[in-house]
Order: C-alpha cells, then structure tokens, then sequence
C-alpha cells in the first residue's frame, strides 16, 4: 500500500533478455525450414458411365512405356534401361514426322505409361521424373531458341506458348494387375 | 585530431547490453512466423523417393496429406511391417479416403476447393498396387491435383 501511494513501483526488465532467450531457443529448436517439393500431376476425372468413344489415337503417336513388376522398362516393345529413357522419349516427342514410324508432331505425341502392382514406388517416380525431365529440356530449347532465354525465366504468356508447343500429355492406364500380387 | 586522442587514452567503456532484448525479440519473431508446427504424429516411416524435376509445394493450407509406408518398430508388433496408409492421427484404410478427403473438402472454403492438392507421401520401398489404389479413390471423390512428395537429388 505504502508503494501504491508513491506511485506504480519500476518492474526490473533485466530478465527480459533472458526469457526471450529461452523463447528463441523454442522456436530455433521446433522450426523446420524444409519445403515441400515433389512432382505434380493432375489425375484423370473417373470414365463416366455412357461415355463417348474417344477419338482414334494413331499408334504411332503413342510412346508406350510399361514397368513390369521386376522394375523393368519396355518401351515401344524393347526393353530399356531408365538412363536411356529421357533421350528417347525427346526423340519420339521431337520427330516431327521424319520417322514415319514415330510421332506426326510435339502436339500429337502422348506418353503412354503402365505400371505393374508390383512395381516398386521408387521405379515410378524416377521413370515419372525422367519423362518430366525430358518435357522440361524440350521447353527448355524451345525456350532458347525463340525467346533467348531459359523456360523458368520467361514470362506468363511466353510459357503458355511454349506449353503449346510443347503440351505434357502423359497418360496413364486403367490399372490392371500383371504380374500378380506382391 | 585532438578530440579522438582525448577519447582514446580513457578506458574502454562497457558496450550497452541494453538493445540485446530487442534483438533477441527479433530473432524470435523471425522464427515464430516461419516456424511449422508439425501437426500430425507419423505412425509410419517415409523416406521420398528422389527426382529433379520438382517443384514446390504452394499454399500450404489447401494441401492435405496422404501417408504411406511400413509401420514404425513400434506399431510393427500390432500392424506388421507392409506398407500402410496414414491420414491425420491414424492409420486408414483405402474405403477411408473418399471420406477423408470429403472432410478435408468440408474444412476449407468453397471458392478454394478447386484449388486443392493432395500430396502423397509414400516411402520408396512402396509397392505401386496401394499407390494406384489411392489413386483410384482420390479420382473417385474427384481430388484429382496430386503431388507425388519426391526429395531433391538424383540416382
């Protein structure tokens, strides 16, 4: 009482630099500064039931990569190791009718991807990954070629017209059950 | 000239502590706001799988997460080692995800359901079989934006 009459008595602040201390030290231990990254795709809607036909596809426009459930590849009917996958899937997608057996143009070309049951997670997301990569390096020269400039350092529109030349059509089978369960 | 000899041949004097909160405050602000609480308790061991091709994973808010993997050594005694699918706090089963995404659809605002990723994290030693049933009902209930979560590097 005595101290109320004086006035409001100064609280001592020297801790303060402690106690925010041990708050920074909280947050410096529970922070994860790790962002989540990964690779992106859009699922196709489920086939309704009285769907239209859907239009003839040309064989040859369609790169067909099937991943057994021993992890290996078969493109096309040969079998493939992933290393080799990138380069031939940008040879098919960038053959503009030279051969006549591949895809008529970039816009026609679909990648035609079928995994097994038992394919093991980590043989699809590198054979995804080397499919992604061997988009992005065509848009990537395309990019070079046109603009001068890299794919990521051009503009909205620029992409959008490099997208069309180039479109991502990776599509993937209904899934079926080959090489029996795991 | 003189001025400076007069200071220096006085003794050193103490350097004020007196900003020290201040920036401590700022540090700790620093790290309040970027700071992600995890929110859920991982019952099973994921380790992505690695690609280059990535990209980042935007607005965290509307991403909801789908893991898959074997069972912590804990759980393994009651859940077996194959892989298992987790969402939120437990383990789930394939039916359970139309539901899940459902309420995930619910918890969010209409006009941002559109926008919606769900972001699959399964462990590389996962077979495709659960990973294309996840999918399947991920199109059934029309979830359709994916994200396979991948580390950066390559093999």
């Amino acid at each position: 009482m005595a101290s109320n009459r004086r006035g409001l008595p100064q609280i001592n602040a020297g801790s303060m630099a402690d106690i925010a201390f041990l708050l920074l030290i909280f947050f410096l231990v529970t922070t994860t500064m790790d962002q989540d990254t990964g690779i992106a795709r859009k699922l196709p809607p489920m086939p309704e039931e009285e769907q239209e036909k859907p239009p003839e596809i040309k064989a040859k426009n369609i790169y067909v990569v099937l991943i057994n459930s021993n992890n290996e590849l078969l493109v096309e009917g040969e079998w493939t190791e992933i290393s080799q996958l990138k380069e031939g899937a940008k040879k098919f997608i960038n053959n503009n009718g030279a051969d006549p057996a591949s895809s008529d143009s970039p816009e026609k070309a679909i990648i035609s991807l079928q995994n097994d049951r038992g394919t093991k997670y980590v043989t699809y997301i590198r054979v995804q990954n080397e499919l992604a990569a061997a988009y992005n390096e065509l848009r990537n020269d395309a990019a070079v070629n046109k603009f001068g400039e890299r794919y990521v350092d051009l503009n909205k529109k620029q992409k959008k017209e490099i997208r069309k030349m180039y479109p991502q059509k990776i599509s993937e089978a209904e899934p079926k059950n080959i090489g029996g369960d795991e | 000239m003189s001025k400076f000899r007069k200071n220096g041949k006085k003794e050193m004097q103490a350097i004020s502590t007196a900003s020290l909160p201040d920036i401590v405050f700022m540090l700790l602000f620093f790290f309040m706001v970027t700071t992600v609480m995890r929110e859920t308790t991982l019952f099973v061991t994921v380790t992505t799988p690695k690609a280059t091709e990535i990209k980042k994973l935007e607005k965290k808010s509307l991403v909801s997460y789908i893991y898959i993997g074997p069972p912590i050594k804990r759980m393994q005694a009651s859940y077996g080692t194959a892989a298992r699918i987790q969402l939120n706090d437990s383990f789930a089963i394939v039916d359970d995800i139309q539901e899940f995404i459902a309420s995930e659809q619910e918890a969010r605002d209409e006009k941002e359901v559109p926008y919606m990723t769900t972001s699959i994290k399964a462990d590389e030693t996962a077979k495709m079989g659960i990973i294309t049933d996840v999918k399947q009902e991920l199109r059934k209930a029309n979830a359709l934006k994916i994200n396979y979560s991948t580390r950066k590097g390559s093999y």
